[in-house]
């Protein structure tokens, strides 16, 4: 029988080991996904890796996933912003946010008798979770599309003052109205409704159910983010006037792109609401805004898979590095410096923008071998 | 080839269940959510210090039992806390999770120790309705409701001769709770409120508040908290108010008074605890605090370091079985205990019937407290005691509990003008 600290020690180093190997494979992975065919492949890959290693990790692992593929929801849908369409938003936590106390307050505000005897009536035929993700969905689009129509017409910075300063009317909201939205005490939800009558009380069922709704969502803005409309987006990024010369509508395209990552946004912040359990004001902040342009600025924007790792990266960096260090914060503080730092002095956007930028170098150098 | 990967995982896979190996048994380990970074920090050491203090007293031991206490930073958020909590008893397995600040934390990780089963022991956040009208299973309080020292201090200014009280708070539950408390109290006896000023949750500059308070109120009544407390009395005696100064427990608290300065000179605030009390215990704790942690202990010290006994107490009489949850819950309701603060039992609600202090921040000449530390500093000097306060004060719970929770917009004000 080895004693305690031996095999404490074993634990550690296979821990390490298994780190090191997921990594390099990630790594491995990554540089040969150079094709949209194998970048499809790898992250399928990945995502089913993912779901099939989870029951076997404990639940605070398992708990912790969820979190991240509903932060990665949320990034990708402001990589179709920030990303693809070029506007950079800092309010993109409202509509989220909307969505989040939308749905809490459906499923606990008793004395509006309409909304909830309506949900009450959806739940009571296990359609609970389906009207709370339609209501949420009709709720972000509403408030997308009024925010979007004042903030369209302004670019650059001007735009990022108005989604910032339309996103602290939000928070105001939220923490003001408490007669609503219960104020600075947020509002608790006892219970998730269940699916059809399958429980997601459990960590791993509502993972699962988390990862589907990731899925569907990956998918569907993939095929936007690949559709003409969506290649029409990164011409208006490249260059705005020219778009309007060839004759399409840029503040129409622009509007639909902000409708649209606020409504998946809004899905987001419908899971966050069934993942947490609890909704208050601090989920609206200007910071969470923030945390989600770290997320696409750490990962790669216009990738959508970039955001998800990023979102992964500073998820698991929140939850973890908090146990070991006191002064957190500044070890994330400093990955967000040198982010934007490193950034900006190679001209690498994000991860996985360097692994481009190292594959283009490395076919300039084929190039160049070639034709001396 | 194959019989070698054969080997080499079944070699993993035996170190990895080794490796896994059961926890010790005999062992209880206890969840501390408290906010290490962010405005609430320093509340946040101090109490962490408490409990640590306590653990260090007993050797980390708690009779027959390790103790492993493990710390995480709520940074002040209660969907941080909510976080964290899961997180405690989902990778941690802990037996039981305490702390957190704000009485909206407790009410966002009330329901959470429900969900899980795990109780959650509440020292600090004083959130009123968890021991009045939403009564959770798992929770348990080892400090006081928002209200619980609010009451008597209207009592107590009515008695000193004031009739017209205006009143400033921090804009949330806490706020609401202690200022509904002293109004319900003061105005019951015939006092008149007669204006009501919600600052938003950590304000700096007053200067948008202070033109609204009328010159002729006889007192103010406040609650301030963390930073707040620090810049109200100097930008209000600046602004060149002369009336009284009355507040709840953090308007003016022993973590804030070494930072203070004359202008909180008579400031009246009323709590459960002072470091200026003179019975033999609680000068050797704050002796004991001080040289520690060069700090003034205070009720967040105090409240962590009396749950640390109370858990220990509590794990006696269930026979060190720290797994035994709900047994653990029922013995932890019956204990009496004698507090640094003072004699503490629980009511049928689970709420601490308590002493509660009327103090006035005084600076002490010399050593007069015999405290030992801080000669010439700013104390909470206690100039009552109102004996065994409950959660209901005067009234019979029955008739208390049909009223609403204290809020914004309860108690209204009648006599604003």
């Amino acid at each position: 029988m080895m004693d305690f600290f031996t095999a404490n020690l074993i634990r550690v180093a296979l821990r390490i080991l298994v780190g090191v190997a997921l990594v390099y494979g990630l790594y491995r992975l990554i540089h040969w996904a150079n094709t949209p065919a194998r970048k499809t492949v790898a992250t399928l890959g990945v995502l089913v890796f993912i779901g099939a290693i989870t029951p076997f990790q404990d639940q605070f692992i398992q708990t912790l996933f969820t979190e991240i593929l509903v932060f990665g929801i949320m990034a990708m849908s402001l990589d179709i912003l920030l990303g693809f369409t070029g506007l950079a938003s800092l309010g993109h936590a409202a509509y989220y946010g909307v969505a989040s106390y939308g749905t809490a307050i459906i499923m606990t505000k008793t004395d509006w008798v309409w909304t909830f005897e309506m949900y009450e009536w959806a739940s009571s035929i296990g359609m609970g979770i389906p009207y709370l993700f339609i209501a949420g969905i009709i709720i972000a689009i509403f408030f997308s599309a009024f925010f979007g129509f004042l903030a369209i017409r302004a670019t650059g910075v001007y735009f990022l003052m108005i989604t910032l300063s339309l996103a602290m009317v939000t928070w105001g909201v939220a923490y003001r109205w408490s007669s609503v939205t219960q104020g600075d005490n947020g509002i608790i939800i006892a219970e998730r409704p269940t699916l059809l009558g399958l429980s997601l009380r459990e960590p791993l069922p509502f993972f699962y159910f988390t990862m589907a709704v990731f899925l569907i969502c990956l998918v569907l803005l993939y095929l936007f983010v690949q559709s003409p409309f969506g290649r029409s987006l990164v011409g208006i990024r490249e260059r705005e006037t020219r778009m309007e010369m060839l004759g399409y509508n840029v503040w129409l395209h622009k509007y639909l792109a902000f409708i649209i990552a606020g409504t998946f946004s809004g899905i987001s912040g419908v899971l966050w609401t069934l993942f947490n359990l609890f909704v208050s004001p601090p989920d609206v902040e200007l910071i969470a805004s923030a945390e989600a342009i770290f997320m696409v600025a750490l990962g790669g924007p216009a990738t959508l898979i970039g955001p998800v790792i990023g979102a992964a990266i500073i998820r698991s960096l929140q939850q973890f590095v908090s146990i070991y260090v006191e002064r957190w914060p500044l070890i994330l503080g400093a990955i967000y410096i040198l982010t934007i730092m490193l950034g900006k002095m190679y001209n690498v956007e994000g991860i996985l923008g360097m692994f481009a930028k190292l594959r283009e170098k490395k076919a300039a150098a084929a190039a160049e071998n070639s034709t001396s | 080839m194959k019989t070698k990967w054969l080997a080499a995982i079944a070699g993993i896979a035996l170190a990895v269940s080794v490796g896994a190996g059961p926890a010790s048994a005999a062992e209880v380990r206890i969840g501390f959510i408290a906010p290490m970074t962010g405005i609430f920090a320093q509340v946040g050491k101090d109490m962490s210090n408490g409990f640590k203090m306590y653990l260090e007293d007993k050797g980390h031991k708690m009779g027959p039992l390790k103790v492993k206490f493990i710390l995480e930073d709520s940074t002040g958020k209660p969907a941080v806390n909510v976080r964290k909590a899961m997180k405690l008893v989902q990778r941690d397995k802990v037996h039981m999770f305490l702390g957190g600040v704000l009485a909206s934390t407790g009410y966002a990780l009330a329901p959470v120790a429900d969900r899980f089963k795990i109780p959650y022991i509440s020292p600090v956040p004083a959130a009123d309705d968890l021991t009045q009208r939403k009564l959770y299973k798992y929770f348990l309080r080892s400090g006081f409701t928002s209200s619980q020292n609010s009451h008597p201090l209207g009592e107590w200014a009515y008695d000193q001769g004031y009739r017209r009280i205006v009143m400033i708070g921090a804009d949330y539950a806490f706020g609401y709770e202690t200022l509904g408390g002293f109004q319900k109290a003061f105005e019951e006896r015939g006092g008149k409120i007669i204006k009501k000023i919600w600052a938003k949750l950590g304000t700096k500059d007053f200067g948008p508040y202070l033109p609204q308070i009328p010159k002729n109120a006889d007192a103010i009544m406040t609650l301030m908290v963390g930073p707040m407390s620090l810049a109200f009395p100097k930008q209000f005696r600046a602004a060149g108010f002369k009336m009284p100064m009355l507040g709840g427990v953090t308007s003016a608290d022993e973590f804030t008074l070494p930072s203070m300065g004359d202008e909180a000179l008579g400031y009246v605030t009323s709590a459960q605890y002072s470091a200026a009390l003179t019975t033999d215990k609680n000068k050797a704790f704050v002796k004991d605090y001080q040289k520690r942690f060069g700090k003034m202990a205070s009720y967040y010290s105090e409240t962590s370091y009396t749950t640390g006994q109370w858990i220990e107490l509590t794990l006696k009489k269930i026979g060190y079985k720290p797994g035994k949850t709900l047994d653990f819950i029922q013995a932890f309701k019956t204990i009496r205990i004698d507090a640094i603060r003072g004699p503490v039992y629980l009511d049928k609600f689970g709420n601490p019937v308590q002493n509660s202090y009327v103090r006035k921040v005084e600076r002490v000449p010399g050593d007069r407290l015999g405290l030992g530390v801080r000669p010439n500093s700013l104390w909470n000097v206690v100039i009552k005691t109102y004996p065994a306060v409950g959660q209901f004060w005067k009234w019979p719970s029955e008739e208390f509990l049909k009223q609403p929770v204290y809020s914004k917009t309860f108690p209204n004000c009648p006599n604003c003008e």
